[in-house]
């Protein structure tokens, strides 16, 4: 009856080294170290026949079902692969006796978008909101929410860059009522909507990530007036400014599907790109065009802006 | 299956009852007739570690069949609704548990099962989660202690019903307070299926000085028999919902 009594515990503390045979699959897992902790267990790096993997690890034994039935839905949809792929399911029977839960992922390694952003510019803002968008559409498509989605729960994946999932445990299906959130993330807490899982939900939660690589430190509600609060706040961020009455509209919950969103936010992109090169054009035919060779053409524009600034 | 209804009684509290039989006795005897329930001990902001008084807390939920969980005030919100989540689903799975029993033999329980299946018996539990009816009486300690945390208290369960509320099941919600005037406990929001409007009569809580949680944990089992009775005198047709089976 007492399935959980050890909810409010904490989590599962191993030493690197720590070897974990599976009760029922027998596999033997060698722990190196501990990538994070969460609501629900912690999740660690190990190695598995010599290759990398992330294992996570829970007393909570239906929680973690929970996620695993999640995790085995999302492979049956087709294309990219829009979680991490589920390698193994057991229990662990520790030295002292206690079964724990455990999963073992395709361990994924990147950096977070934030830091991503802040070292190779905000041109890639645009891209990763539209690769988000198209992987949301494609789990919308197939009746299931995405719910806590947050910067935690994002990677960026090099070569070629891309955004992946690495945490899909707060995944829900359409119509019912959101299982896990984050309050910063979440539309329910800013008073901007209910907390069914319908795809508005999840794009409501988009914005939210692009907002927090601006306001790392989050930002919390005061008193009811959280859509003048979070429309001040795009305003505020001069990167989002291409995108601002897309994310504006998101927020609001207008969007019923990623997909609209993604076509407008592709044809802001490609806005910016044409005001872009209308500005190069309009500077090649001023005053130097005689002189501009192909490859000068950088550094002429740049020398002609610091000029412009000083003689202002 | 046929979809019951889940009962719980929600218990807000910081601190240690101090008039009247024993909290965890009351909660015993609440589980015996199909109702949970769950506590949530508040502790305040500046206050680095639990008072003993809390152990309580636990107690009360264990004898309860219920989920208990102590917190600072200001992670609330997300706490009452994790709580009443869960132990709804600690509910279910000690009825899908009892069913597996039944089945298998007498030692059986989810977890001797293999993850693969475990698995699908989940999806029946989670399933079942969100179609089930819920009827939550709320029980909010307002001892002199309380004062400051009611705002926070009102909050959290305006959010509880938000989250609620988005489930495909129907859910009721009453509110009491204790101690109160002449009886153990005071009602202060009558049941209804949403909780928006509660905004209005929480800053008329006033604050006494015991904290009879046995008596109130009594009295609030009683609020769910009051209901039903006056319910099938009122609604003939709806009277089959009461047929809980736990």
């Amino acid at each position: 009856m007492m399935m959980n009594p050890a909810w409010k515990k904490q989590v599962i503390e191993l030493r690197p080294g720590t070897r974990i045979t599976g009760k029922w699959h027998l596999n033997k897992y060698t722990i190196q170290k501990k990538l994070g902790a969460g609501a629900i267990g912690a999740v660690y790096l190990c190695e598995f026949e010599g290759k990398p993997a992330a294992l996570k690890i829970s007393e909570k034994g239906t929680s973690m079902t929970v996620e695993v039935n999640v995790l085995k839905s999302l492979e049956k949809v087709q294309g990219n692969r829009l979680g991490p792929s589920l390698l193994d399911v057991d229990d662990w029977v520790t030295p002292a006796g206690n079964v724990l839960s455990f999963y073992v992922m395709e361990y994924l390694q990147g950096e977070t978008l934030a830091h991503f952003i802040g070292t190779h510019g905000k041109d890639w803002i645009g891209v990763f909101m539209v690769q988000l968008l198209e992987d949301l559409e494609r789990l919308h498509r197939t009746g299931w929410i995405f719910g806590d989605l947050k910067a935690e729960n994002l990677i960026v994946v090099s070569s070629p860059p891309r955004i992946r999932w690495v945490d899909v445990g707060g995944t829900t299906r359409a119509g019912r009522a959101i299982k896990e959130y984050t309050e910063f993330y979440d539309r329910g807490y800013w008073g901007m909507g209910t907390r069914r899982a319908e795809p508005s939900y999840d794009l409501f939660a988009f914005v939210m990530v692009f907002l927090n690589i601006y306001y790392p430190n989050r930002f919390v509600k005061t008193g009811d007036q959280s859509e003048k609060l979070l429309f001040k706040k795009i305003d505020h961020v001069k990167d989002l400014h291409p995108y601002r009455n897309i994310l504006k509209r998101a927020v609001k919950g207008s969007y019923h599907s990623s997909a609209d969103m993604k076509r407008e936010i592709i044809t802001a992109i490609n806005e910016v790109k044409r005001r872009q090169s209308y500005h190069r054009k309009k500077s090649k035919l001023s005053l130097h065009q005689h002189l501009v060779e192909p490859g000068g053409i950088g550094v002429l524009a740049l020398l002609f802006y610091l000029f412009s600034l000083l003689f202002q | 299956m046929k979809n019951g209804t889940l009962k719980q009684i929600l218990l807000l509290t910081d601190g240690c009852s101090n008039k009247g039989e024993d909290p965890s006795a009351t909660a015993a005897l609440a589980y015996q007739q199909g109702i949970t329930v769950n506590v949530i001990g508040i502790l305040d902001d500046d206050q680095t570690e639990s008072p003993d008084g809390l152990q309580e807390v636990e107690d009360i939920a264990l004898s309860g069949g219920g989920v208990s969980q102590i917190v600072y005030s200001e992670s609330l919100s997300q706490t009452v609704q994790m709580v009443t989540r869960q132990a709804m689903t600690q509910t279910l799975q000690g009825f899908v548990n009892k069913e597996l029993r039944q089945i298998l033999g007498s030692d059986q329980s989810l977890e001797d099962l293999e993850p693969e299946k475990r698995g699908e018996i989940m999806e029946v539990v989670e399933d079942l989660g969100e179609t089930s009816d819920l009827e939550v009486l709320v029980l909010v300690d307002t001892s002199a202690s309380m004062h400051g945390k009611l705002p926070t208290v009102k909050e959290a369960l305006i959010d509880l019903s938000i989250s609620l509320n988005s489930r495909i099941g129907r859910n009721r919600f009453c509110i009491y307070s204790f101690p109160g005037k002449r009886k153990a406990i005071q009602k202060v929001f009558d049941w209804s299926p949403k909780l928006d409007s509660i905004s209005a009569v929480f800053p008329k809580l006033t604050s006494g000085g015991i904290t009879p949680t046995g008596p109130a944990i009594r009295e609030a089992m009683y609020q769910f028999g009051k209901k039903s009775l006056l319910r099938s005198f009122r609604h003939d047709d709806e009277s089959g919902m009461e047929e809980a089976g736990y």
